[in-house]
């Protein structure tokens, strides 16, 4: 009789006072909403836990003041000269380091029930995700005008307009999100938070100090530059320069567009994949 | 009326575990169902699979009349689950997680803060209500997780070892909870270690061991079929044990258990006690405690499955005793 009933996909209308059936699915309205409040829960916590904004801040800072005085004036001439090159290149750098915030969240709620508790709710599946990456853009934004807060106070000079500053925040989220899959696939497969740090610095680094964030190409040895010509942290930071300080922009913003949709594209199905098997 | 949860032949494989053998199991509108079994018995994979977590390698499951794999939103949105492991989130308040949970239902921002508060009260929360979860102790992040899985008010609640971690007055708590939810209607599944607390809660039981039932019925049903009363002897002095439990042993036709001083046989007809007490007075030995009690789940789970449900709980002296004796 049960079994009956479920395969007509609704209860039976002969019962008394039945509710409604709840419906199916969530719809975009609610995803959109349900996506917001677990934003709201991933910042949230910065109230209990004020120290996580210096983490955002301290070490975009401490990048910016070592590059700019230890190296800058070997590799740029002059701190100057140095810092009008580097801060698209440190911009780039430290919003990559910043989505293994995402795989570390992802992976303490894996780790803990929470993540569990999300999808036994009638919520739309993507919610916890959608949502945990939204709060990583906002960390992102405030660590992007931290930089460009200490940067001009070091002396660096936004040549371009305002608009152009506006679509290198909208470059820099587009292409973060994309990369975030990256971060997603390893937050599920490291299935402990702290490991999650190590994994994520092993590839980081290589990839964003083989590039030309923080020094020209042409000072490399020439089987180092046809890597760094393509790297998509290279392509991030000439397309970040070109819109801040001028330069060539749009194969620049396009490559690092294409980059973008090549993580999401591979990274994604793998991490929804891992996630799906995961749990 | 359809039960309110039922499964049938459910399979589960991890790699080479079997966590769930073909487990089939119902409970009841308005009852609650105690799964008992010993670790790793498919306890918290059952759970999982009938709380939309697992999708299982075979069988079905209903619940609340939506199949978990076909429907499982629609299951999802008349259930609540209290997992294993506390899934609260460590970051936020007591009041965060609750009106986290609440704004994800669909609820307006002072419904939600309502809705916490309420159930902050309700657990004994309140005064912890501002501090992050991180701060609270086992037994309070516990209690945080079951309000957690009661703001939707849900009309089935999976519980999985609830009381592991609670103190007693907690436990009570927490069983008085239950009864009332289940006053109004709600059906409850818990999973349990404590043979205490199914038989203290539960209208059916369902023992599982390696994945696959091995018993249902009712507490009493269950402690019928493990042979009904008890004898429970302790001799004054505590050197003639081996002489009560050999004598007892032979007139019971079964081999006594031995707990510290205690020994206690199966007493399949009621000629037993008296037979024991004339034995034991002409051989001279005077007892402390006679008692002829029912049987406890733990004795239903050892004559079930040949062990104890707890490792250690009680008569895991038995086998030395058998050697003494010898
Ligand atoms: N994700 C998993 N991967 C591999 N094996 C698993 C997984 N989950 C459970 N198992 C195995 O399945 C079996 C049943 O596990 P389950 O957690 O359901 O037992 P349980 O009755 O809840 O035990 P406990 O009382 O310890 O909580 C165990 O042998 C366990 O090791
Ligand atoms: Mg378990």
């Amino acid at each position: 009789m049960t079994l009956d009933r479920t395969l007509a996909g609704r209860p039976a209308a002969d019962l008394p006072a039945a509710p409604p059936p709840p419906s199916r699915r969530a719809t975009p309205a609610q995803w959109a909403s349900q996506s917001l409040t677990m934003a709201w829960r991933s910042l949230v916590q910065i109230k209990h836990n004020p120290s996580e904004l210096l983490d955002l801040s301290i070490q975009p800072i401490m990048f910016v003041l070592l590059f700019t005085f230890v190296f800058g004036g070997a590799i740029g001439g002059s701190t100057d000269a140095y810092l009008q090159f580097s801060l698209g290149g440190l911009i780039a750098q430290n919003a990559l380091f910043l989505t293994v915030y995402t795989a570390t969240g992802l992976a303490t709620d894996l780790q803990k029930g929470t993540f569990d508790r999300f999808r036994s709710l009638p919520i739309a599946r993507s919610a916890p995700l959608s949502g945990r990456i939204m709060g990583d853009v906002v960390r992102q934004l405030w660590s992007l005008v931290v930089l460009l807060a200490v940067g001009v106070a070091l002396g660096f000079r936004i040549t371009t307009s305002p608009l152009a500053v506006l679509a290198a925040f909208g470059l820099l989220v587009a292409f973060t999100v994309a990369f975030s899959w990256t971060s997603v696939l390893l937050g599920v497969l490291a299935r402990d938070p702290e490991k999650v740090q190590i994994y994520g610095f092993t590839v980081l680094f290589p990839l964003t100090f083989a590039s030309n964030a923080f020094a020209p190409t042409q000072t490399m040895p020439d089987w180092l530059q046809a890597w760094v010509s393509i790297n998509p942290v290279t392509r991030l930071a000439d397309a970040l320069r070109g819109l801040l300080v001028g330069g060539p922009v749009a194969a620049n913003v396009v490559a690092t567009l294409l980059w973008g949709v090549a993580f999401a594209a591979v990274f994604g199905p793998l991490a929804v994949w891992a996630l799906r098997t995961r749990v | 009326m359809p039960p309110a949860i039922e499964a049938d032949g459910l399979v589960k494989r991890f790699g080479a575990t079997t966590a769930l053998a073909g487990a089939s199991l119902s409970a009841a509108e308005g009852t609650v169902l105690g799964v008992l079994g010993p670790n790793g018995a498919g306890k918290t994979t059952a759970t999982r699979v009938l709380a939309t977590l697992l999708a299982p390698d075979e069988g079905r499951a209903v619940v609340g009349g939506y199949n978990v794999i076909t429907e499982p939103h629609r299951v999802r949105s008349l259930i609540g689950l209290t997992g294993q492991y506390a899934g609260v989130d460590e970051a936020l308040t007591g009041t965060e997680n609750l009106v986290l949970i609440a704004r994800l239902l669909g609820q307006g921002r002072a419904a939600a803060k309502a809705r916490a508060a309420d159930l902050l009260g309700q657990f004994g929360l309140s005064d912890a209500a501002g501090r992050a979860a991180r701060t609270y102790s086992g037994g309070m992040r516990r209690r945080l997780d079951l309000a957690a899985s009661l703001v939707g008010r849900p009309r089935i609640l999976f519980l999985d070892e609830p009381t592991t971690g609670l103190d007693p007055a907690s436990r009570n708590e927490l069983w008085g909870m239950v009864r009332r939810l289940t006053d109004d209607g709600v059906t409850v599944l818990l999973t349990t270690q404590y043979l205490e607390e199914a038989d203290q809660l539960a209208d059916d039981i369902v023992v599982i061991d390696r994945g696959a039932v091995v018993a249902t019925g009712t507490p009493d049903d269950l402690k019928a079929r493990a042979g009904g009363a008890v004898l429970q002897m302790r001799p004054t002095d505590p050197g003639q044990v081996a002489v009560v439990t050999r004598i007892a042993g032979e007139l019971a036709g079964s081999t006594p258990t031995v707990d510290q001083d205690t020994v206690s046989v199966p007493a399949g007809d009621d000629a037993l006690m008296p037979a024991v007490v004339r034995r034991l007075d002409d051989v001279g030995v005077r007892l402390a405690e006679l008692t002829l009690r029912r049987a406890t789940l733990d004795e239903v789970f050892l004559a079930l499955t040949g062990r104890h449900a707890v490792p250690g709980s009680s008569t895991d002296s038995d086998s030395t005793t058998d050697r003494e004796l010898v």
